[in-house]
Formats: structure tokens, C-alpha cells, sequence
């Protein structure tokens, strides 16, 4: 059956979504279809501009609203600006205000190491986090990139390269997930766990 | 006509992890090389999630036993245990990146189609666990290289003259990506895109073409030779590929940066 060119533009524009093959983008364009006009209007108005209305925070390129030069941590008087916790992307931000027990700042890298795409140092960013502890006043680097082949990529390369500066650096801690059974530990997990075992008081 | 072993709902396979992406909200998708099925795509659910118990199993370059289950489109992954992670593949940046190439040309040569090739496996599992403990990182790479070239049907023709067929004489030589292999140095006046290749980079291709990796693993080849026979060997895959490879600029651009640093 051909579909009309409207649907077939979204399910075009639905497929590109990272996540969504074409069976799923097919059922979401005809959920549109059928569900009320306000669930497209506000989706669409959510859209229009959204790249325009959302600018980076100049110090440690976490996401803010356009116009503003820092984002709301940065712009924190109260946060430990000795403090630089690196993370791959804005959302592990949210991750960790979650937890309301850091209080230091962030570097948003925007994406990961990453040898067999090609994704090199000049990719993400990783030369304003060198220049922003060259510039003085850090005690500690907190290297949060995510426990994966990329992610620790990335955290062996900032060590390398923050060495010099003689900061702090610290890599989070890995180990064994609350709930979890020793017995389906993976021997990486496992052997971090025990490097990473603390003393109990 | 059906293949009988898609018929069946769940396997068992020995796996290498090649590639993972994030897919849908906390999942994993996979690119493995199976000795069971070649390679494969996978999905492993939920593996995004800090408590997941298959992810750890599931990172790439790891050794592992796999249930899988025929979903509609994909394999999932019921199932996950290491056999062997590799731990020395994630210890510092170059090893990572020895690693990285390793895989990179595999999951660039190898096509997705679900046929065994259990010694493909084999060479696959062996120079991963090779680079992994041995102390010829170099050879077992090189050697890696050879043994893929005759996997994917481009052996490079050494003995003789890849143009005129007559033997290639111990003199200097030239090595032509188009026609697969050494050119000799009459033929080589005439013909566009050659690279000289010396006696001693020459002699020591055929030694890794001929030999068991016991025996290829004590030639011990000059600085110049290696990065000689490292660059034909890259120059030569990329001309089959028909384009670059990520990692080896990848290395280079992490190195410079490392070393600019140190100054
Ligand atoms: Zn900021
Ligand atoms: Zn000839």
C-alpha cells in the first residue's frame, strides 16, 4: 500500500530518532493520526526553535537557556568551584543533582572517546576542561565518564593529559550494584570491586 | 529456501563482542562475531542500567557464552557469561587502540551474513588474547593482518610478480595495492600507483604469510622495517576498503596529543 506523502514524511523524520525502526516510526505517525490535534501542535511547538532557544553554558557546557552565559551550577555562588566533576553528557548532570550530595561543579565532555568511530580529543570537549584547570584554583578532577570501553578511553586519555597540572584526579568508583548477586558478576566488575574495596569502620 | 538453524528459537554461541550502540531506553545493541552464526546483531536489554548483570559481560573485545533468542528482527541476549574480558586490552590507551584496529578491520571486512566460520572465529579470539598477554604486540598484529587478507581472498601474491608472473628476485621491489602484491622492479617502471617495498619488509611479509604465529613471532624486524611493513599493510587495506580507517588516525591523533603534552 502507498501512504499519503504527509505520513510518509514523518515516518521518514520518525525513523531518524536513534532507537525507532520503521515499524515503530509507522505506529507512532499513525498514533498522531488518530489521537487529538493538540498531541501534534504541542509536540511541534516543543520543536520549532528548540536548538535556538538552548545555548551552552561557556564554563562547563552543560545545557541553559539562550542569552544566559552560565548555567545554573556554574552561576551557583554556593557550589565548590575547586571541584570539577567530567561527565559524557547533559544528562548524567541531572543523574547526579539527583543525588543532592555533590556539591562541587561540571564539565560536560558532549559525547565519548571513541577509536573505531573515529571520535578523537578534538571531537568532545576535552581542551576547555585542560584549559579551565590550567587556569588555576581546581583541587580535584572527578572522572565520571561511564564505565564502558568508551568511557574508560576517555577517563585513561584526561588522566594523561591532567597529569601535568598536578590536580587531583579521581576516577568514580566501580563496583557491585546495590541488589546484585556476586555470582553474576562479570570478572571487570568483580576485579574493580576488590581493587576499589573499602575500609569498614 | 530456509536455513535450518533459523528455524530454531534459542541458541548457544561463543561470542566476540565487536561493537555496542545505545538503543531504545536503556538498551544495548550488538555487533558480534559468533563461532556459531558469524556475525550478528543482538540486543541486550536493559544493559544501560547500572544494576544490569549481562552488561559487564557484553563490553566490546570481551571473550563471552551467549544465550541468544530469535526475536522478530534481532537475537536478544538472554543469557551472558565471560570467557575471557581481556583485562589487559583495557589497562592503558595503547592497548585499547591495538585492540580497536584489531576490530575495526574485522567488522569492516566481515559481512553480516549469518554463515559459521569457526577458524575466522579462532583468529579472531586468539590475536585478541594474544595482544592481551604476549609481549610482541607488533607481530600479533601483523600476523592478525596476513591471516585476514587470506580469510577475505586478498592474499598478496609475493613470491611472484603480480604483473608479469616471473620470480621476485631478493632486490628492492615494489608492492602494488591494485593488483594484489609485489611488482617487479621492470614492470614497476611503467605502472601508476606502486610503493617500493625493501628486501628486508619483503622478506619478512612472506615469512608472516608462510609461518605458524610461533615461528612468525621470532623475527624480530628493524624499526624502519616495521614502520615500512605497518604502512604498505594500512595502505593496502585502505585501498580494499576504499576508505580510511578510524583507529590508526585515531592512535596517531591521541599520541600527538600525549606527546605535545610531555614537552
Ligand atoms: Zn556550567
Ligand atoms: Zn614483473
Amino acid at each position: 500500500m502507498l501512504l499519503p506523502e504527509p505520513i510518509l514524511n514523518l515516518i521518514n523524520a520518525l525513523e531518524r530518532l536513534p532507537g525507532i525502526g520503521p515499524k515503530s516510526a509507522s505506529r507512532l505517525a499513525f498514533y498522531f493520526l488518530r489521537a487529538d490535534e493538540s498531541l501534534s501542535s504541542e509536540l511541534a511547538e516543543a520543536l520549532t526553535g528548540l536548538k535556538a532557544k538552548i545555548a551552552y553554558c561557556s564554563e562547563c557546557f552543560n545545557i541553559t537557556e539562550a542569552g544566559r552565559e552560565l548555567c545554573d551550577v556554574c552561576a551557583n555562588p554556593k557550589r565548590d568551584g575547586s571541584i570539577i566533576c567530567v561527565l559524557e553528557d547533559a544528562l548524567d548532570v541531572l543523574a547526579l543533582e539527583r543525588t543532592a550530595a555533590y556539591q562541587g561543579r561540571y564539565h560536560v565532555l558532549q559525547g565519548v572517546l571513541n577509536p573505531i568511530e573515529g571520535i578523537g580529543p578534538d571531537d568532545i570537549k576535552i581542551r576547555p576542561l585542560i584549559d579551565r584547570v590550567a587556569r588555576g584554583g581546581i583541587r580535584e578532577v572527578i572522572l565520571a565518564t561511564n564505565p564502558s570501553m568508551e568511557g574508560d578511553t576517555t577517563a585513561m586519555y584526561l588522566q594523561q593529559q591532567l597529569r601535568a597540572s598536578g590536580v587531583n584526579v579521581t576516577r568514580l568508583a566501580r563496583g557491585l550494584p546495590m541488589g546484585g548477586d556476586l555470582e553474576y558478576a562479570d570478572q571487570n566488575t568483580l576485579l574493580r570491586a576488590l581493587q576499589g574495596r573499602q575500609q569498614m569502620d | 529456501m530456509t536455513d535450518p538453524s533459523r528455524s530454531f528459537r534459542s541458541l548457544r554461541a561463543e561470542a566476540i563482542v565487536l561493537r555496542h550502540s545505545d538503543y531504545g531506553e536503556a538498551d544495548r545493541l550488538l555487533t558480534l562475531y559468533t563461532r556459531e552464526q558469524g556475525k550478528v546483531r543482538a540486543v541486550a536489554k536493559g544493559a544501560r542500567k547500572i544494576a544490569s548483570r549481562k552488561a559487564g559481560h557484553l563490553e566490546p573485545f570481551t571473550h563471552v557464552k551467549l544465550q541468544l533468542a530469535k526475536g522478530r528482527d534481532l537475537f536478544i541476549v538472554t543469557q551472558a557469561e565471560t570467557i575471557n574480558a581481556f583485562m589487559p586490552l583495557r589497562d592503558n590507551l595503547t592497548q585499547t587502540g591495538r585492540a580497536a584496529y584489531v576490530i575495526e578491520l574485522f567488522d569492516r571486512f566481515i559481512p553480516d551474513e549469518e554463515t559459521a566460520n569457526p577458524s575466522l572465529f579462532r583468529l579472531l579470539a586468539e590475536t585478541l588474547s594474544r595482544l592481551a598477554s604476549e609481549t610482541v604486540p607488533w607481530l600479533a598484529l601483523r600476523f592478525y593482518e596476513m591471516r585476514l587478507l587470506d580469510f577475505l581472498g586478498f592474499r598478496p601474491q609475493l613470491f611472484e610478480c603480480a604483473n608479469c608472473q616471473n620470480e621476485i628476485k631478493a632486490e628492492p621491489q615494489f608492492f602494488s595495492a591494485s593488483l594484489g602484491g609485489a611488482v617487479c622492479p621492470r614492470c614497476g617502471q611503467g605502472l601508476p600507483g606502486l610503493w617500493p617495498i625493501s628486501v628486508d619488509a619483503l622478506k619478512h611479509l612472506r615469512h608472516f604469510q608462510r609461518s605458524g604465529f610461533r615461528e612468525a613471532s621470532r623475527a624480530r624486524p628493524a624499526e624502519q622495517t616495521r614502520k615500512e611493513i605497518e604502512s604498505i599493510m594500512q595502505g593496502y587495506f585502505t585501498y580494499l576498503l576504499e576508505r580510511e580507517l578510524n583507529t590508526p588516525g585515531f592512535i596517531k591523533r591521541v599520541n600527538a596529543a600525549l606527546s605535545a603534552q610531555s614537552n
